[in-house]
């Protein structure tokens, strides 16, 4: 599986406004704490407000807050708003009849393994990953 | 004076298998009956520390349960704990029920010697499977396969 970087600017985003729904934060904000770039997390946000999970607070002070459920939205629901996690087949053009059933064949093992990736994606809730993230960091700052 | 905990986790008995069958939405409703007494007469009697059944109480009702046992060597696996049934009554979720069902299960099991706790979903079982996930259970060393037998 590989990640577009908008599907992982938008976890970045998520999960650091999800931590604290209270907190207000810029896309500058966020931008500078992971080192990504504004231009495309701006972008990013927008199309986080757009669905709902994230609102837009205007007026000074102002910024994005979480506006999802962190116990029921997934990284599934974030990813899926960039893009649709389905492997391809980089399939030459003129492709003759004898490689068919092999195309056929991997496509129904790529089928296989895309539904693998969504079913554990759509199962590991913001709370989830947030209390996991948050035990790694723990753990890494013991370990220093 | 401490209050007494409304939950209480304990070994499943006999007089609780309607309200158990009633909260196991997983499967036929005909067939449950059998399936529960022949699980209760293998699981629940409590004398065996690897076999384990048990069902959480709120208020003189059944709310839950959780069932599970210690497994070895199947397909070379070192020994360890099998959660293969557990459900919390719609009504009552929300509640910490199934993390106290599962933190007991999980206690007994060590108990019981094991190390490694594991269990298999229905992936469309979304509930049940974030639950897993929220207890920090991933994906292990052993994939299940399956097919139609002809």
């Amino acid at each position: 599986m590989k990640l577009n970087k908008g599907s992982l600017f938008a976890l970045f985003a998520v999960l650091e406004l999800a931590g604290n729904a209270d907190r207000q934060l810029s896309t500058t904000d966020i931008a500078e704490k992971y080192g990504i770039s504004t231009h495309h997390l701006a972008k990013v946000m927008r199309n986080l407000v757009h669905s709902g999970m994230v609102q837009a607070v205007r007026g000074v002070g102002g910024g994005y807050r979480f506006a999802g459920n962190v116990h029921r939205t997934t990284l599934l629901d974030v990813i899926q708003l960039f893009e649709k996690l389905e492997s391809e087949l980089d399939m030459p053009n003129h492709g003759t009849p004898a490689g068919e059933p092999i195309v056929a064949e991997l496509r129904s093992i790529t089928e296989e393994i895309d539904d693998l990736t969504k079913a554990i994606l759509d199962t590991i809730t913001l709370e989830t990953a947030l209390k996991s993230t948050r035990l790694r960091c723990e753990a890494a700052t013991i370990g220093k | 004076m401490a209050m007494k905990d409304p939950i209480q986790i304990r070994n499943a008995v006999p007089t609780d298998l309607d309200a158990i069958i009633e909260i196991d939405d997983v499967g036929p409703k005909e067939e449950k009956p059998a399936y529960w007494r022949g699980i209760f007469a293998h699981y629940g009697s409590g004398e065996k520390k690897d076999r384990i059944f048990l069902a959480a109480e709120a208020g003189g009702e059944i709310v839950g349960f959780i069932a599970g046992e210690v497994r070895a060597w199947e397909f070379g696996s070192a020994p360890c704990g099998w959660v293969f049934a557990m459900a919390v009554s719609p009504r009552m979720r929300g509640l910490g029920i199934a993390k106290r069902m599962f933190d007991e299960i999980c206690r007994r099991l060590k108990g019981a010697g094991v190390t490694t706790v594991r269990t298999m979903v229905n992936r469309n079982n979304k509930v049940t499977l974030s639950f897993f996930r929220s207890q920090g259970l991933r994906t292990g060393r052993y994939l299940e396969l399956e097919r139609e037998i002809d």
